[in-house]
């Protein structure tokens, strides 16, 4: 057992095993947690014969895209317009520094009374959580291009067009990518969030019911299906993070 | 970059002009105005319920607080401390650090039941592994020539700890430690709300079931003004460490 990877599939292994034997064992009872084999019995059941699921995990995945789009295509333009008015950046620090210790969904009721009960306001408030990470993350991605690149850049008679998109924007990459994982997190936290408190359709919804009539083995299967398409997407994101990284941190 | 005093009145003034912008837009069922607002806030914390839950959440916060930062850092050093270590777990704490622990809010319910330590056990969650990583991250990023001269110069474990180890490392251990402080506030607050029946949060998602648009505002104001001013001040303690690790 050399490769790192298999020591963390045996420890992964190993904790689930652990906790399917404490399930089956009764350690754990089974209103608390249900045996993660049952977990997935639980989700792939739901995905062949629950007629609610596809309709449900749709909406909630259709709206947790919306609002990643809406949180890194406006961010990334205001991060680059805020880092153009250093001024303005200065007024906004404090906001952008603390925007994260106040849980942002607490205004959900009130985009209720502006766009109604629906995708909609879950999509605004999923992008509302999620936007103040990209522009973080663009302010810093800029901030961190070295200031050769500029200079070799005018050296060579490029267009500031041809600089923005040939130079600026590659240095810049590792730090978006970080800001993109954040914004992502961040997503899918708002949308889930919003559910969690009103909604007539998505996962969130689901999971609050089956809570609410205790119906645990449902609970876990929503639980696994979000873990592992959160898992997906970070995994994705990662090794694109870990390529760009190669990419310019080769020593 | 300095921070100035003029900076804080523009996004002051700013912050209230837009606001009162989106009064007359959206009208009073779903904003209050921002003089309204405070005198609400300043009605609610007159009264004593106010500071029975005021203290729940204090409690909560403090406890969390010292679950998520003391196992953070723990746990993030003997990891960092580790090359092995770290290739074989860092990845696995930070796909937990990637989950929407919101979503665990059953979970802590049906382990802890409601109350202080679902609320707690809630606030550690979010605050512990940003803690971690970023220790993590502090001690893999010590230059490995500091511990090289180290070794050349024969100095003691001890004195290898406190006068290099430690203050290679401090300034971004105590980014974390801010950062972690940050997320365990909003986790507290999202475990009041979801896995309890005293505390702000409580207080917030009861005012969002029965939709009491004055109470929500005053609310969240307390919320942003308490986190900006312990931010503003950590933030300050960062820039001071920062500085004197150059």
């Amino acid at each position: 057992m050399k490769h790192p990877g298999w020591w963390r599939l045996a420890i992964v292994g190993g904790a689930v095993l652990a906790l399917e034997l404490a399930c089956r064992g009764g350690i754990i009872d089974r209103v608390t947690m249900v045996p993660p084999s049952q977990m997935v019995v639980a989700l792939v059941r739901m995905m062949i014969g629950t007629p609610w699921f596809w309709s449900d995990a749709g909406a909630t995945f259709r709206n947790i895209g919306a609002a990643i789009v809406l949180s890194i295509v406006p961010g990334f333009l205001i991060g680059l317009m805020v880092h153009a008015l250093p001024r303005l950046r200065a007024v906004l620090n404090p906001v952008l520094f603390s925007y994260y210790s106040v849980p942002t969904f607490v205004f959900y009721p009130l985009l209720i009374v502006i766009f109604g009960i629906g995708p909609a306001s879950l999509i605004v408030m999923g992008a509302m959580f999620g936007i103040v990470a990209m522009i973080s993350a663009t302010l810093v991605s800029i901030d961190r291009i070295p200031r050769v690149y500029g200079k070799a850049a005018r050296v060579m008679r490029l267009s500031p067009w041809q600089t923005a998109l040939r130079v600026q924007l590659p240095a810049a990459t590792p730090h978006l990518i970080t800001g993109i994982k954040l914004a992502v997190a961040y997503s899918v936290i708002g949308v889930i969030a919003g559910e969690f408190i009103i909604s007539t359709a998505g996962l969130g919804r689901r999971l609050t019911l089956s809570y609410n009539g205790f119906d645990t083995a449902t609970m876990y299967g929503l639980m696994l299906l979000i873990f592992i398409a959160v898992a997906i997407v970070n995994t994705v994101l990662q090794g694109w993070e870990t390529r760009v990284h190669r990419r310019w941190y080769r020593a | 970059m300095r921070q100035r005093w003029s900076d804080y009145a523009i996004l002051l003034m700013a912050i209230v002009g837009l606001w009162q912008a989106a009064y007359y837009l959206a009208g009073p069922e779903a904003i209050t105005p921002p003089l309204a607002t405070v005198r609400h806030l300043a009605v609610l914390m007159d009264g004593a319920r106010f500071w029975e839950h005021a203290r729940a959440s204090g409690v909560a916060f403090l406890y969390a607080c010292m679950v998520a930062l003391a196992g953070g850092l723990v746990l993030g050093i003997a990891i960092g401390a580790s090359p092995r270590g770290h290739e074989i777990l860092t990845p696995i704490l930070s796909t937990l650090y990637s989950i929407p622990k919101i979503m665990l809010y059953p979970v802590i319910l049906l382990v802890f039941g409601l109350g202080l330590s679902a609320k707690v056990a809630f606030g550690a969650m979010h605050g512990f592994f940003p803690v971690a990583l970023f220790a993590i991250g502090a001690i893999r990023n010590i230059p490995p020539v500091l511990l090289r001269s180290a070794r050349v110069m024969h100095v003691a474990r001890l004195d290898l700890v406190r006068h290099i180890l430690l203050p290679a490392a401090l300034p971004e251990i105590v980014t974390g430690l801010r950062i972690g402080f940050a997320t365990t506030f909003l986790g507290t607050l999202m475990g009041e709300m979801f896995a309890s029946s005293e505390g702000l949060g409580f207080m917030m998602i009861r005012a969002m079931d029965i939709h009491n648009v004055p109470d929500i505002m005053a609310l969240t104001l307390l919320a942003f003004v308490v986190a900006t001013a312990a931010n503003t001040f950590l933030l300050a303690v960062e820039k001071r460490v920062h500085a004197h690790g150059r």
